[in-house]
């Protein structure tokens, strides 16, 4: 009875899947039978998360799927499927041109489905404990990625991330420590006090002020996760020396995971109502973020750290809606957090490519690829329009409606909200003309050497998001919006 | 009745004042083996804290989290780090960014931050939690002091530890807080990948020293 009950429920496919198949992954030697595999286990793990819609479990102790949660889980599931397919073609190119070796391709696969699995259960879990422990592992798991070339830049750029990251969840946990405290008393000793659907239903009871010291500690905590200024200076180095799937799951998924968690707390605030606002600290340091990011894309010469930063600036937006908050900018900002994700997954496939084409990350090495590469370097130009806020793409369509809603209610911060996108947009652009449109390098114009399967795998991810991002910017599915109004409710 | 209480709150207050103190110590050290030998301090006084805590809450499970604390943190990783201190020919003195003497003061002003932060806004909690609570986030902030003001890699770790063990301080005081052996062995891995890291850096011969200003220099904008 019990063992029927558990195969019925999706979500523990969900979750085991992604764990059995790190465990087998590191035992198995072949990397190409293991590429194939990983695209197989997170298609099962896409899969099962769609049977969400169709069957959604009842909230135990641990695990629980709402109608927050769910589109992220569905959302996390679908990029890491896309991902893989990518992954394939990229790291065959790379044992190619001899940058990793087998051993360090089993140690890839397993660490990605392991970092899948943390992320999963980072964005399940009922429990406040168990989430940070998720997240303490999805930083782990990353390092180890971020490290995997072993040259001295992945290595700092490895070290820097785990030091200023650990910080930051050790922070978050004494944030967790004080919501425990604060719960307690109203929901007794216990896993209760830690359980999201308990606590929300008598949040009202919790002490206000011990809640607002905890929120400072989440803010601070996890913020350090979601990259935002000035706790963001592991994030370009980490996303720029790493392997280029690992940077398109970093931007488009983890900073997701961390911002997920930071508004489960403010979930918790909202509901309280006696604290502190928690608005004002979210809205300037998503204004500082996409200021400083914005600044710092003028000088980019990396072409993955240009990206990174790109990352920084619309952290900083999806932020800055969540602590406008209210009905529209809580909507505004779920559907940027969607369109980030694919947009930027998109472009760091895309950069994949173009990297290993040219050779370099120089931005300045990279000229002409619409000339060179058509298919490809169109699609990059789509994504890097899409990503700069071009309409009719999806990214434009959620940064109109955050920087509206935000004209309706405080038109003075909205106001330095449209410069900072406007600077973010023309140093987009600008670099994008050269490595788009200018003369080709001579001499360096290498096609894709891989069979033809090879270069549809490394394209396809990239059309497909870019797809979906044009669709959702031209037409949202009424359902979807109905959806999106009712999560951005709960979130107060 | 009464005297008990008294008794087991006066005990845990003391053990939580002795990881106080270990943490002032840890700031004033100019040599990084008596850095090592005062953290081993600071952990042993967390592993009482800890088993304090499991007798009085009646919570089995947090002498779990003081035999980790006892076995990891007290004896394994200061043991360790000694060994890749000889073992690597770090510097033996601790380099400050900070004055000794400042840093302190510094010191001085996060304690005084921390309570009064914390007091006034556990009004409603128990004597005992608020005092730990108060102990516990003055060590978390000498711990980040640390952190910001040393800049050698292994004084660094020993700040990040010192951190945790004022974190771990905080859930063990938390009455009835689920998950704490949970999150020691987390931060345990956590610790341990951190020295693996140190090692691993050193044999690659990547880095001249591990003085981080090393990795200042090449970071973000040198494209």
């Amino acid at each position: 009875m019990i063992a029927s009950g558990l195969l019925h429920n999706p979500l523990l496919w969900i979750l085991s899947v992604p764990l059995a198949s790190a465990g087998f992954l590191a035992v198995l030697p072949n990397w190409r039978l293991a590429a194939a595999l990983n695209i197989v286990a997170s298609a099962g793990t896409f899969a099962a998360s769609l049977m969400l819609f169709v069957h959604r479990p009842e909230p135990t102790r641990l695990l629980f799927i709402d109608d927050f949660n769910i589109y992220l889980v569905v959302l996390t599931a679908f990029v890491a499927f896309t991902t893989t397919i990518f992954s394939a073609a990229y790291i065959g190119r790379e044992t190619e041109a001899q940058r990793l070796s087998p051993l360090h391709l089993r140690f890839y696969h397993s660490m990605y489905q392991a970092f899948v699995f943390t992320m999963l259960l980072a964005l399940t879990a009922n429990n406040t404990g168990v989430m940070w422990v998720a997240v303490e592992a999805a930083t782990l798991t990353t390092v180890l990625m971020v490290s995997l070339y072993r040259t001295r830049e992945a290595i700092e750029a490895a070290w820097k991330y785990f030091i200023l990251c650990s910080v930051g969840i050790g922070l978050a946990l004494f944030g967790t420590t004080l919501v425990y405290l604060a719960a307690q008393p109203v929901m007794g000793d216990g896993a209760d006090a830690m359980a999201w659907t308990l606590m929300i239903k008598r949040a009202g009871a919790f002490q206000p002020d011990l809640l607002n010291l905890a929120f400072v500690f989440v803010l601070v905590g996890y913020g350090t996760k979601v990259g935002l200024a000035p706790l963001h200076a592991w994030l370009p180095d980490a996303h720029a020396e790493g392997p280029t799937p690992i940077s398109a799951v970093l931007s488009g998924l983890l900073l997701n995971v961390a911002l997920y968690a930071l508004l489960r707390f403010k979930m918790l605030i909202a509901a309280n109502g006696h604290t502190l606002t928690p608005g004002p600290l979210m809205v300037m340091m998503g204004l500082s973020s996409l200021f400083l990011a914005a600044f710092m894309l003028y000088r980019r010469g990396d072409i993955k750290r240009l990206f990174a930063y790109s990352s920084i600036e619309h952290m900083g937006v999806i932020t800055f809606a969540f602590g406008m908050g209210g009905p529209l900018a809580n909507f505004a900002g779920l559907m940027h957090m969607t369109m980030h994700s694919l947009t930027k997954s998109a472009i760091f496939f895309a950069v994949g490519i173009i990297t290993q084409n040219a050779g370099t990350k120089s931005i300045a090495g990279i000229r002409g690829l619409t000339t060179t590469h058509p298919v490809l370097g169109w699609g990059f130009v789509v994504a890097v329009l899409a990503i700069a806020g071009l309409p009719p793409m999806g990214v434009f369509m959620s940064e109109f409606l955050v920087v509206t809603s935000t004209f309706a209610r405080e038109p003075l911060l909205a106001v330095p909200l449209i410069v900072g996108l406007l600077l973010a947009f023309g140093a987009l652009v600008s670099r994008l003309q050269g490595m788009a449109f200018g003369d080709p390098v001579p001499g360096v114009i290498v096609h894709g050497t891989g069979s033809r399967l090879a270069t549809i795998m490394a394209h396809l991810p990239l059309w497909a998001h870019m797809t979906l991002v044009v669709i959702a910017g031209l037409w949202l599915p009424a359902p979807l919006v109905a959806w999106f109004q009712a999560v951005a409710k709960l979130l107060g | 009745m009464e005297q008990h209480q008294a008794l087991s709150y006066d005990v845990a207050h003391l053990i939580g004042a002795t990881v106080l103190m270990a943490g002032f110590g840890l700031l004033y050290q100019r040599r990084l083996f008596a850095v090592l030998n005062t953290f081993a301090f600071q952990a042993l006084a967390l592993a009482a804290a800890a088993a304090w805590q499991a007798r009085i809450q009646d919570a089995p499970h947090l002498y779990a989290t003081a035999a980790i604390a006892l076995v990891f943190k007290a004896l394994a990783v200061p043991f360790a780090l000694h060994w890749l201190v000889e073992k690597l020919g770090i510097h033996r003195t601790v380099e400050t960014a900070l004055s000794i003497g400042w840093t302190m003061i510094v010191g001085v002003a996060l304690v005084a931050l921390s309570i009064l932060l914390v007091l006034p806004v556990t009004a409603g909690a128990a004597a005992l939690t608020r005092e730990s609570l108060a102990l516990a986030m003055s060590v978390v902030l000498l711990g980040l002091l640390m952190m910001i003001t040393r800049h050698n890699a292994v004084t660094q770790v020993v700040g990040f530890m010192a951190l945790e063990n004022g974190l771990l301080l905080a859930a063990v005081s938390a009455k009835g807080m689920p998950l704490v052996v949970e999150i020691s062995i987390a931060f345990s891995v956590l610790v341990a990948m951190t020295l693996f890291g140190i090692f691993f850096f050193r044999i690659r011969e990547r880095f001249d020293t591990l003085d981080l200003h090393y990795l200042e220099t090449y970071r973000g904008d040198r494209h």
